[in-house]
C-alpha cells in the first residue's frame, strides 16, 4: 500500500468525521449554535404553573420567541414565578401583554403563550407580567365537571 | 477465627494486587504519552490512524445504517399506536446521539481495533521486538504505544459522529422513504428536541472517555501479556471483555451525570 493512499484515506476519514459533526450541528440539532444570542428576561406570576419546566417554549401567535429559564415560588404572593428569556429582536411586547400556560395537543408539553395588549410602552428586561392564565390541570377540570353533573340533577 | 482472618487477609491481598496492576497500567500510559511531540512521529501516527480508524470505518457504517433502520422501524410501529409517528425522528436522533452511537461504536471499536492492538503488541513482545528496540536505545512506549493511543483517541470520536449521522439517515430511509412519515416532521421534531451542546457534545465526551478506556486497556494488555501464544490469546480476550464492561459501566455513570438528576 502506497504512502499516498494511506495519507489520503486518513485525511478523508478526518474530513468525513468533522463533516458529520457539522451536519449533526446544523441538520440534526437545528443549527441552534447561537444559543447565547441576545435576549432579555421577563417574569410572570401564575396561580398554577403545573407541568411547566425550564426550556419550555415561549410563543407569540404560535411562533417561538423565547424559552422559560426558571420556575420558582414568589415568596410574597405565594404564586408560581416563571422567568422567561425572550429573543431581543422581539422588543415590541406591550406592558399590558398577558401570558397563559397552554398545552400542545391533549397530552403534549406545556408552553407559555403571550398575547400582546394595546399599550404603547413595551416590556423591558426585568418586567413582570401580571395578567396571566394558569395551567390547565386535568384533574381539577374533571372534578369540576363531576361537581357540575351532581348539582344539575 | 483464624480462617476468618485468613479470608480477610486474602481479600486485602487481592485488592492490593488489583490496585497495583491499575497503577502499573496508569504509569505505562503516562510514560507513553507525556512526551514532547515530534514532527518525525507524525508518519507513525498516520499509519495507526489508518489501521485503527479507516479500517474500522466499513463496519461502523454498516452497523450504523442497520441500527438506524431498526430504530426507525421499531419507533414507527410503537409510536403509530399512539398516533404520534411524527416523533420518530426525534426518538431516533436522541437515542443515537446520546446513547447508542457512543456505546455501539465503542463496542465495535474494542472488538475491531482494540483486540488487534493487543495481539500486535503481544506478538511484538513474544518475538522480542520490544526488547530489541530497547537495546537500540529507543523507548518502545514512545515508539509503539503512544501513536496507537493517540490514534484511538482521535478516531473514535470521529467514527461516533459518522455513526450518528449515518444512523439518522438510516432511520430516515425506513420511516420517511418506506413507511411514509412526512420528511418535514422527521427533521423538524428532531431539530426541536436535539440540543447541540447538551446532546451532541455530551455524546462526543462519551466517545472520548470510551476511546481512552479502550486504548488504555488494549495497550496495557498487550504490553503486559505473557509472551506465549496462549498468553497473547488470553490477553486479547481480556481486552475485549474488560473494554466492553468498562464501556457499559462508564456509560451508565456518564449518563447519570449528564442526563440524570437534572430534575
Amino acid at each position: 500500500m502506497s504512502k499516498r493512499w494511506l495519507e489520503l484515506s486518513v485525511g478523508l476519514m478526518i474530513v468525513a468525521g468533522l463533516a458529520a459533526l457539522v451536519a449533526l450541528a446544523l441538520q440534526v440539532s437545528g443549527g441552534n449554535l447561537s444559543r447565547n444570542a441576545e435576549n432579555y428576561t421577563i417574569t410572570a406570576l401564575f396561580q398554577n404553573a403545573a407541568g411547566l419546566g425550564s426550556k419550555a417554549r415561549v410563543t407569540m401567535a404560535g411562533v417561538t420567541i423565547g424559552e422559560v429559564s426558571a420556575v420558582g415560588i414568589d415568596p410574597n404572593t405565594l404564586m408560581a414565578k416563571v422567568h422567561m428569556k425572550i429573543n431581543s429582536q422581539v422588543d415590541y411586547l406591550s406592558i399590558d401583554s398577558s401570558a397563559s400556560i397552554l398545552t400542545a395537543g391533549l397530552l403534549g408539553e406545556k408552553y407559555v403563550g403571550l398575547t400582546v395588549g394595546a399599550e404603547d410602552d413595551v416590556l423591558v428586561d426585568g418586567d413582570v407580567i401580571e395578567d396571566t392564565q394558569s395551567a390547565l390541570v386535568l384533574e381539577e377540570l374533571i372534578s369540576q365537571f363531576l361537581l357540575n353533573l351532581g348539582t344539575n340533577k | 477465627m483464624a480462617t476468618i482472618i485468613k479470608h480477610i487477609t486474602d481479600l486485602g491481598a487481592a485488592l492490593l494486587s488489583k490496585l497495583a496492576k491499575i497503577g502499573k497500567a496508569l504509569l505505562m500510559l503516562l510514560q507513553a504519552i507525556i512526551v514532547k511531540p515530534k514532527a518525525s512521529s507524525l508518519p507513525r501516527l498516520m499509519q495507526q490512524l489508518y489501521v485503527v480508524g479507516v479500517q474500522s470505518l466499513i463496519i461502523m457504517l454498516v452497523s450504523a445504517l442497520f441500527i438506524g433502520m431498526v430504530l426507525g422501524l421499531q419507533g414507527y410501529t410503537l409510536l403509530a399506536a399512539y398516533g404520534s409517528e411524527q416523533a420518530v425522528g426525534q426518538m431516533v436522533a436522541l437515542t443515537l446521539v446520546r446513547e447508542l452511537s457512543p456505546v455501539v461504536a465503542a463496542l465495535l471499536f474494542a472488538g475491531r481495533a482494540g483486540s488487534a492492538l493487543t495481539a500486535e503488541i503481544g506478538l511484538m513482545k513474544a518475538t522480542e521486538q520490544l526488547a530489541s528496540l530497547e537495546m537500540f536505545g529507543v523507548d518502545p512506549l514512545h515508539r509503539i504505544v503512544a501513536p496507537r493511543f493517540w490514534a484511538g483517541m482521535i478516531s473514535l470520536p470521529l467514527l461516533v459522529a459518522i455513526f450518528s449521522l449515518v444512523g439518522i439517515y438510516g432511520g430516515h430511509l425506513v420511516a420517511v422513504d418506506w413507511l411514509g412519515v412526512y420528511s418535514g416532521s422527521y427533521w423538524g421534531n428532531m431539530q426541536q428536541a436535539v440540543d447541540f451542546n447538551e446532546d451532541v457534545l455530551n455524546g462526543m465526551i462519551k466517545a472520548l472517555v470510551f476511546a481512552f478506556l479502550i486504548s488504555w486497556i488494549a495497550l496495557y494488555q498487550g504490553y503486559s501479556c505473557i509472551p506465549t501464544s496462549q498468553g497473547i490469546s488470553a490477553a486479547t480476550t481480556r481486552t475485549v471483555v474488560y473494554s466492553s464492561l468498562a464501556i457499559l459501566g462508564f456509560d451508565f455513570i456518564l449518563t447519570a451525570l449528564m442526563f440524570g438528576g437534572a430534575v
